[in-house]
């Protein structure tokens, strides 16, 4: 029998944050006692392109990546990049997606069209999707940069462990000098997450 | 608790753990993050050497005068240290010397996919593998210790997601070990042929030792022995996949040590089932070694040799298991990497496709100057080959070349190995344009001190190789600096140099937007008024830019204020701050 466990993908576009939010939520499970394995990719992916961070927990965890249809949820950055990597969700998996747009080269150079109505057409398949504009709650809380921390508290609400446990990881993942300014940011995620 | 570590500071810990002194390495992804870790650690001397070769070389001096060393790189890089690795092989060590070689099935960040094993197979050097973080750190603990018992540098095999992912470890002590004492020994040492052919003896001895020594279950090979009627011999990440798709349904013969391989254990193991599948990435070392042995083994018929495995290719081709999946119905445009905003290559880049140059490129951020709307780059081959395939191409095609064909190259790529090519140029002679893009960092691999950059790996004032009066050593008498920022002044640079019947070297020089000292301007803005919407500054390739309501459009949260753009627009639509 395969081994039963959770997966947690982050996607974004390099320079996003989403291998800071993919520490935060890993160093969360590790406090929760689960084994946890959390995958990155650097070097030249990182440069403007489509990035993903792979999060796995459980009892034990084995492969660190997470492939086609097995993911409990997405947490994606950016719309295009929602639809991307839609295919990895499991079924009655859950997509949290920051409504912010990046065109990418192809879009910016006009050989591609950025497709229109991402969430509505997401939405028409049947899948749970919570758009938030984590974008400008970043802004809200003094950095357009701090969306990824936004999204971690909505996801938060989603997971449902005990909020000392996330602020704990922030505190161990965050640079003091930004603290407040990110503490700020996963308040405004958690409360449209309530909403 | 175990702490929560990626393979490559889960690797460093071993080092430190294991009374490692001295550490030089150069960088490469996906092998950085060790050297950048292990550099933390007070107790351990560590410093970016120019390249691998030297890197080795070092660690091996430190290893003959009696210091635990190490030396760290991508698997491109052992092949530039593949010359003094060979005859390290040979001489063996005093304390003993960890190699890390980090391989990247997928091609992640890298020019080929090549298997490092083959390196350690024909050098006759000990090669272990661990699969997660945690094996990170005892393996290369272990790997010490083989070293030092067998007489024999190690070198332990890293892949991309054993090095960029992150798992639980725990936490030991450091084993502060004393220098040993260095006595001369020119037998071991001097690799003359006198010495060398009976050292050559040494070498087979050992590894015949080795494997005697660990032919049956050791800390590196291990059988997950269950009542099946299939077995699975694997190493690496590999085993990872597979246990995931399988659990314990099937028997294991996970393998750390794979070279030498354990010959013994590999019939045991096969023999007890009617089924026996090898399940490794890249080149299918394991399976060629036990079908030597007469061993009915399945593998690279199955799953092939190119790219990542996963635990869904496994489950495809031994269970026939398809995950379902939900998709977007329209084309999603592809995202590739692109040069940051305010990226000092962009405007370099942009004068040499409007002047339609052919250009030698070579290994770094700027490689991204091959992709549209630049598209330009014509070949990329490995560090350094920018600067010497110039002077072929040029010798081949004569002055007609010489007049539009660069070489591109970076600091960090130019201290590395771009100077013997330049020498090269100079010394037989061809009229040849070589641009060398300091932008003051090691840049691609995220921001690495080099010679160039006048500080070290620990972050103290270095001395800093002035590049303008090093080119003119090497035997170039043309060296010119411009600022890639004013794409006027540079593209007029070109223009001359490529004319002028000598070798000539043109400097762009612009420090890194990412850098952390780069003051910023304000983000651009574009007026709607002026803009004719004639996209004049999409040609830059600009990420920051794009079209918004037929309308130039820059995003504030990316525009750094560099101005390229602004050099674009005949209409001075882009101005003053958002």
């Amino acid at each position: 029998m395969a081994v039963e466990v959770k997966s947690v993908m982050i996607v974004g576009v390099g320079g996003q944050g989403s291998l800071l939010a993919s520490r935060i939520l890993g160093n969360v499970l590790m406090e929760q006692g689960y084994d946890v394995k959390v995958s990155e990719v650097h070097g030249m992916s990182q440069r403007g392109g489509s990035v993903v961070t792979y999060v796995k927990y459980g009892e034990k965890v084995y492969s660190p990546v997470i492939e086609k249809g097995e993911a409990d949820a997405i947490i994606a950055f950016e719309q295009l990049e929602a639809a991307r990597y839609v295919p990895y969700l499991k079924e009655n998996g859950h997509l949290i997606v920051s409504t912010q747009k990046i065109d990418p080269m192809p879009v910016i150079t006009g050989a591609m069209k950025y497709p229109e109505d991402i969430i509505g057409k997401l939405k028409a398949k049947d899948i749970d999707v919570i758009a938030v504009d984590a974008l400008s709650l970043a802004e809200e809380a003094g950095n357009p940069k701090s969306s990824n921390v936004v999204l971690m508290g909505v996801l938060s609400k989603r997971l449902g462990f005990e909020r000392e446990v996330w602020i704990n990881a922030l505190k161990q993942c965050v640079p003091e000098k930004f603290l407040e300014l990110n503490m700020k940011a996963f308040e405004l995620g958690e409360s449209v997450a309530e909403a | 608790m175990k702490k929560l570590m990626l393979g490559n500071d889960a690797f460093a810990r071993g080092l430190f753990e294991a009374g490692c002194t001295v550490v030089s390495s150069y960088p490469g992804t996906p092998s950085t993050e060790i050297t950048e870790a292990v550099a933390k650690y007070e107790e351990v001397y560590a410093e970016w050497a120019p390249n691998e070769k030297v890197a080795l070389e070092v660690a091996l001096g430190a290893s003959i005068a009696g210091a635990r060393a190490f030396c760290g790189m991508k698997h491109v890089g052992l092949n530039v240290a593949a010359d003094p690795l060979y005859t390290a092989s040979y001489t063996g060590v005093n304390a003993g010397l960890v190699i890390a070689v980090a391989d990247d099935p997928g091609m992640h960040s890298s020019q080929n996919e090549q298997d490092s094993r083959h390196h350690a197979i024909a050098s006759k050097i000990p090669m272990v593998e661990p699969s997660d973080s945690q094996e990170c750190r005892e393996f290369v603990k272990q790997a010490f210790e083989l070293s030092e018992k067998y007489d024999t540098p190690v070198i332990v095999r890293m892949s991309t997601r054993v090095a960029h992912s992150q798992s639980g470890i725990d936490l030991g002590m450091r084993n502060n070990i004393e220098l040993k004492p260095y006595k001369k020994d020119a037998g071991k040492f001097v690799m003359v042929p006198a010495n060398a052919r009976k050292r050559h003896y040494d070498v087979e001895e050992r590894m015949q030792n080795i494997k005697e020594d660990y032919k049956f279950n050791s800390i590196f090979n291990k059988v997950e022995k269950k009542a099946t009627v299939a077995g699975i011999i694997t190493s690496g990440i590999a085993y990872q996949y597979a246990k995931e798709v399988f659990g314990d349904e099937v028997s294991f013969l996970k393998l750390g040590l794979v070279n030498p391989l354990p010959d013994q254990l590999l019939i045991d193991f096969a023999s007890n089932y009617d089924e026996v599948y090898v399940i490794e990435e890249l080149d299918g070392i394991i399976e060629d070694r036990c079908k030597a042995l007469g061993l009915n083994v399945k593998g690279k018929e199955i799953f092939g040799c190119i790219g990542e495995l996963s635990q869904s290719i496994i489950a495809e081709k031994l269970k026939g298991i398809v995950n379902k999946v939900k998709s977007f119905d329209e084309d999603v445009p592809v995202r590739p990497p692109v040069m940051c905003a305010g990226c000092p290559h962009r405007g370099l880049f942009y004068s040499l496709s409007k002047i339609g140059a052919t250009v030698m490129g070579d290994i770094g951020c700027y490689t991204l100057g091959a992709s549209a709307p630049l598209n330009a780059m014509d070949a990329t081959i490995c560090m350094g080959a920018s600067i010497s395939s110039l002077h072929g191409f040029n010798k081949a095609r004569g002055e007609e070349a010489e007049k539009k064909t660069v070489a591109v190259i970076g600091d960090s790529t130019f201290m590395h190995s771009g100077m013997t090519g330049l020498v090269n140029i100079a010394y037989n002679a061809t009229n040849s344009t070589v641009i060398i893009l300091d932008n003051s960092i090691t840049g691609m691999t995220g921001h690495q001190q080099n010679p160039t950059t006048g500080y070290n790996l620990k972050g103290d004032v270095a001395a800093k190789v002035n590049l303008e009066e090093l080119c003119k050593a090497l035997g170039i008498k043309r060296v010119r600096v411009v600022d890639p920022y004013n794409m006027a002044q540079t593209e007029k640079a070109i223009r001359e140099e490529l004319e002028v019947k000598e070798p000539s070297v043109i400097i762009s020089r612009r420090p890194c937007a990412l850098l952390k000292y780069v003051k910023h301007a304000p983000a651009l803005k574009v007026d709607n008024d002026k803009c004719k919407s004639c996209k004049a500054c999409l040609k830059i390739g600009c990420p920051a830019i794009s079209i918004r309501d037929s309308k130039a459009f820059i995003d504030h949260t990316q525009c750094v204020g560099c101005g390229i753009c602004q050099e674009m627009c005949k209409f001075d639509a882009i101005g003053g701050k958002q």
